[in-house]
């Protein structure tokens, strides 16, 4: 299979970009997506070109790590599955294919297709835990808990943090991470005691780092490499107005 | 080089008990004094720097990720074992105790492994608190399932996704730290090298990835939580960064690297599709509960599985292992693999796997049942391969997936480098030769969580706050090292790829070290790697700069440790000169063909010291006592 | 800050704001809508249906009081959702400076990528129904009170009715998504009923455009005069 690759190339953080165009010869239908960019990089580096930059590690879906748009969709044509795990047998002889980073504002390109995603950490450090010292907890089976509320939770859990729900909505909004922690949490008996301060400093601080407002288009559920349903949306939603219209909150909400 | 692995003095339940009594506490008011590096935010570093923090120790946490999420604990999909005992099955410590000293042949340290099957109860008590949504069964109660031929049902689970979980569950306990600012973050740095002064490790010499910046970075303590060296092979299933620098930097600085040749292939991997693939994927092991392993018995067969008729099927595991069948352990079954496929009787494009075929179970049970018992396995596999395992069998082949070997440690963890500590897969730990499925979880967890941040006390409570900072000379001279490393690494400017080297070098261990071993491949193999070291200094291409984010860069750093460690691991199985559990030396088989132990010469850890580049290492030795496992040869027939 | 202010500012708490005046509106266009139909009942019961909206209350309340109060309350509603989508859209843009050289959109539906310029367009819509039905400007030949007859003149027109027609298909589409994302924003979300929200919120779009399109429709067919 013969490609032509438009790719995003930028050097740093501070300096202008533009698109490359690269002939990715001798592709083979069982490479993934991340082994044809491996083979394009290796001629530029036996050229002694710099090869594209871009995020990855696991390569099994799971680590989160890559994650760029491949013609228009995060994470490329294949539903819930992570560039990594695309295959090039979702192309075909001739395709040409546009490859870019992520774009938010909240997640500055660094260089080609590597953006900076340190605001999901942050949106987690600000409430996305139970908090629990270590050691001081309970047997594990004192508290039961259905298989159904453990499944659900699970559903909402699988977030790999990879960044395409944001890549992909039209508002650049990160409301699909967020909720699905928000929601993973707020499922399960030992989120309780937290849940809806957890719920305002999570939104908060997703306010902050500049990600647009969710507008329920759903494009990040269609983006999704886990498939997570927007519906944890509408429960962190639920729980916000709680949190914050309630007559009597939870004793600890914050002001 | 001393090596006291300071295994506490009374009857094995008591070890743990009576060492937390006897080691000295750091006043609480003292703790925010001491700063404690942790490199590797896995399993095993993520939970140490949540718990440390949460004592109140100033923590640095270091990884080259950009987030402590993206560790490849993450990978692990079966789950974690613990000696619960709440199907009511006739498990207990002792069991897993007992279990996991005979999986590793017998060459692990017996206390070491006690304390680790106690602490497993906790690690599911403090996972469950923090929400991890472990499997559960309708009356709400947890879930458990037998896993990697174990005769009890102690494994817990959360899908095919329990490392995911696990890990989210102590990343978030991490940034929880993070967010009350007894942690600090440094994501996108790695670690270049360790910094010993006056024989205490004071810090490292880290390079942030994005503005190419080497720094130092001085603390009271370092622990290393690395991860495995697997990579050493190119392919494997660990992650594309996964890397032996760290450890090895380390050991060149005085850290005792323990039995490097101890290195686990999992069997069912999917086999490659072409040179151009770098990263193999695993498969869960429960897979062969259900799927029956085979090759036609005639070399060379081309037809398509379902042409092939009954009779002219091999079904190799079935045959030579009538009690076991395809449950045969991890090492077995690898290796019987890998002479299918040598014998010409491999299937697929690439005639380099087995099938591992669900006809028979989905005639059985339904399709159905199977998609629900490996429904996302099977997705996983047919989004690879474009093949549908409902209708075709499944092509597998073996894979380095796992290391034993690693740094030495004392039963603290410490190094035999005063200050410097090493948890999870980056020690020599506690699986001996052969690790068990689910175990390693269960491990970094263990370290992390509830030894290292007790432990680390008795050490800090000896030594006053470290006052000499990274302006100490010391650091100087290893970043100045460094510099000159990358520099050396950017100025080579030859002809060849780092990868192309790097397939090279794994192309030779894994022949040459990898499922097999012989005294002649591996002497060969020592001739060979000096050689490949030399020709990846002179000829090799890394464009671009140091000054920014440089991939090429990052990769030829590690690739150059590999080409240093793996002549290390090569003497270490060559020294070794018997079998046992994943290592394989086809001189030493039992009558049945399996790896014979030698207990009377190689029941011991293998340490060896670093003496200089191009010096040959030193051997040194910790001997093993087996009290309470008797020592038995393992028979699976 | 207090909770409610922080809600205010937070995106959530906009959108909020955005579901509830939208909520209003709904109820309000299902109220016109079934006024709308008494126009099969003939020229007296719907001008005196007119009338009864104008005299409301009376002689409680003076003449016009109560509608005007009604259409002050929707109109503080029109301008509090729209002022809120604005914000949001600024926000938005914010949010990806840098847009993409290629980029698919993958929203669930084609109602949700048109919902901020359909918005427009039935506002614009709004304006000229106002000028055409309730002061006149934009009408042919106005009775002031002669509901009735006002109706079947500014109906006889196939343009003003195709225009119309497309109003209400947009307000449909924008209804659609509309009243599903109103249960979205507003929390009203349950595993045992998510299914069922997307297929009611599309249910009660088209009754509202069928239930608008019937009267126009049947004037210009002749079946209304």
């Amino acid at each position: 299979m013969r490609l032509t690759l438009h790719v995003w190339r930028q050097a740093g953080r501070d300096d202008t970009g533009s698109f490359e165009t690269y002939q990715a010869d001798g592709i083979s239908e069982s490479m993934s997506f991340l082994d044809m960019l491996d083979l394009v990089n290796e001629e530029l580096a036996q050229e002694g070109k710099e090869p594209i930059a871009f995020d990855h590690d696991c390569r099994e879906g799971i680590c989160g790590s890559c994650g760029v748009m491949i013609d228009g969709v995060p994470h490329g044509p294949k539903s819930m599955t992570t560039a990594c795990q695309v295959h090039m047998r979702s192309f075909k002889d001739g395709d040409e294919i546009w490859v870019e980073p992520w774009r938010a504002t909240s997640f500055p390109v660094i260089r080609d297709l590597v953006v900076d995603r340190s605001p999901f950490d942050r949106i987690i450090e600000a409430g996305g835990y139970i908090s629990v010292r270590t050691g001081s907890v309970p047997d594990a089976n004192t508290t039961p808990i259905s298989k159904g509320a453990v499944e659900t939770a699970m559903d909402a859990a699988v977030c790999i943090g990879c960044g395409a729900c944001v890549a992909a909505c039209p508002n650049a909004s990160a409301m699909l991470f967020t909720a699905s922690k928000v929601a993973h949490l707020a499922l399960l008996p030992q989120g309780q005691p937290e849940r809806y301060d957890r719920v305002l400093k999570m939104v908060d601080v997703h306010d902050e780092e500049g990600f647009g407002n969710c507008t329920n288009h759903g494009a990040c559920e269609v983006a999704c490499p886990k498939g997570i349903s927007v519906d944890y949306i509408a429960q962190l939603n639920r729980d916000l107005v709680r949190a914050t219209l309630s007559f009597r909150p939870e004793k600890g909400t914050a002001e | 080089m001393e090596l006291n692995a300071r295994i506490p003095a009374g009857p094995i339940e008591q070890k743990w008990d009576r060492h937390r009594f006897d080691m000295k506490l750091v006043n609480p008011a003292n703790k925010r004094k001491y700063n404690v590096i942790i490199v590797g935010t896995g399993l095993a570093g993520a939970s140490a720097a949540a718990t440390m923090g949460e004592l109140g120790y100033n923590v640095q946490a270091f990884t080259y990720h950009d987030s402590p999420r993206r560790a490849h604990s993450i990978a692990a999909q079966g789950g974690i074992n613990a000696a619960k005992n709440y199907q009511s099955d006739g498990d207990s410590i002792y069991r897993l105790f007992h279990d996991t000293v005979k999986g590793g042949d017998f060459r692990s340290r017996e206390a070491n492994v006690y304390r680790l099957a106690q602490l497993s109860l906790n690690i599911i008590d403090q996972a469950v608190a923090q929400g991890v949504p472990f499997a559960r069964e309708y009356g709400g109660l947890l879930a458990n399932r037998s896993f990697g031929g174990a005769q009890v049902s102690r494994t817990f689970y959360a899908r095919g996704q329990t490392g995911q979980q696990l890990l989210l569950g102590a990343y978030q306990a991490l940034e929880r730290q993070v967010n009350a600012g007894t942690v600090t973050m440094h994501t996108r740095h790695e670690m270049l090298d360790l910094v010993v002064v006056e024989g205490r490790a004071r810090g490292i010499v880290t390079r942030d990835l994005l503005s190419g910046k080497v720094e130092s970075h001085s603390a009271d303590a370092v622990i290393l939580a690395t991860g495995g060296y697997s990579n050493v092979f190119f392919l494997s299933t660990n992650a594309k960064l996964s890397n032996v620098t760290a450890t090895w930097r380390a050991h060149r600085r005085g850290a005792g690297f323990a039995n490097p040749c101890y290195t686990q292939i999992h069997p069912t991997c999917i086999p490659q599709s072409g040179d151009y693939q770098s990263k193999l994927t695993l498969m869960s092991e429960s897979l062969r509960n259900d799927g029956r392993i085979w090759v036609p018995r005639k070399k060379g067969d081309d037809r398509s599985p379902e042409r092939i008729p009954e009779g002219e099927r091999d079904y190799y595991l079935e045959r030579l292992y009538p009690a076991f069948g395809n449950l045969t352990p991890r090492d077995i079954a690898s290796r019987r693999a890998k002479e299918m496929v040598d014998a010409g009787q491999g299937v697929g494009p690439l005639k380099n796997g087995v099938y591992l075929d669900f006809r028979d179970a989905i005639d059985r049970l339904g399709k159905q049942a199977v998609s629900d018992r490996y429904g996302n396995l099977f997705a996983m596999y047919e989004k690879i391969t474009g093949e549908d395992p409902y209708r075709e069998p499944m092509r597998i082949y073996p894979a380095p997936h796992y290391t034993m070997g690693g740094l030495w440690v004392d039963y603290n963890l410490m190094s035999n480098v005063p200050g410097l500590f090493v948890i999870g897969e980056a020690n020599f730990s506690d699986h001996g030769a052969n690790r068990l499925g689910a175990s390693a979880l269960m491990q970094g967890l263990a370290d992390g969580y509830f030894v290292v941040p007790i432990t680390i006390g008795d050490y800090l409570s000896g030594t006053p706050p470290w006052t000499g900072g990274s302006g100490d000379a010391a650091f100087r001279d290893v970043e100045r090292d460094a510099k000159a490393r990358t520099d050396r690494l950017l100025s080579a400017k030859g002809t060849r790829t780092v990868d192309s080297f790097h397939m090279e070098l794994g192309r030779l261990m894994w022949d040459l070290c990898g499922m097999e071993r012989n005294a002649e491949g591996l002497e060969e193999a020592l001739e060979k790697i000096p050689k490949l070291r030399e020709a990846f200094w002179n000829d090799v291409t890394v464009p671009g700069s140091g000054e920014t984010l440089n991939q090429s860069l990052e990769k030829a750093g590690r690739l150059a440790d590999f080409l240093e460690f793996g002549e290390l691991m090569c003497r270490d199985a060559l020294e070794r000169d018997e079998s046992s559990g994943a290592h394989y030396r086809r001189e030493h088989t039992t009558e049945e063909g399996e790896a014979k132990r030698n207990d009377d010469e190689f029941a011991h850890v293998s340490v060896w010291e670093y003496r200089g580049e191009g010096e040959v290492p030193v051997e040194h030795r910790e001997e093993l006592e087996f009290e309470h496992v008797p020592l038995s040869q393992r028979s699976y027939k | 800050m207090s909770r409610t202010a922080s809600l205010y500012h937070s995106t959530v708490g906009k959108k909020v704001l955005m579901a509830v005046t939208g909520l209003i509106l709904f109820l309000f266009v299902i109220g016109h809508m079934l006024g709308n139909l008494k126009v099969f009942e003939g020229p007296e019961s719907f001008n005196q249906y007119a009338e009864f909206l104008r005299t409301m209350g009376y002689p409680l309340i003076p003449r016009y009081g109560l509608i005007w109060v009604g259409r002050i309350f929707l109109l503080a509603a029109v301008g509090v959702h729209v002022y809120s989508a604005w914000q949001l859209w600024v926000r938005s843009r914010l949010a990806r400076a840098e847009g993409y050289r290629k980029v698919k959109d993958l929203s669930f539906s084609y109602a949700s990528r048109t919902m901020r310029w359909g918005g427009v367009l039935i506002l614009l819509f709004v304006v000229y129904h106002i000028l055409h039905l309730t002061t006149g400007q934009a009408h042919p030949d106005f009775v002031p009170g002669d509901v009735y007859r006002n109706f079947i003149v500014g109906f006889s027109n196939p343009l003003v009715v195709g225009f119309y027609v497309v109003a209400q298909v947009a307000l449909g589409l924008h209804l659609y998504h509309g009243v599903w994302s109103m249960t979205q924003t507003l929390g009203a979300s349950h595993p045992k009923y998510d299914r069922w929200r997307r297929s009611t919120s599309g249910a009660l779009a088209i009754v509202v455009v069928v239930g608008f399109v019937i009267p126009p429709v049947a004037v210009l067919l002749g079946l209304l005069s």
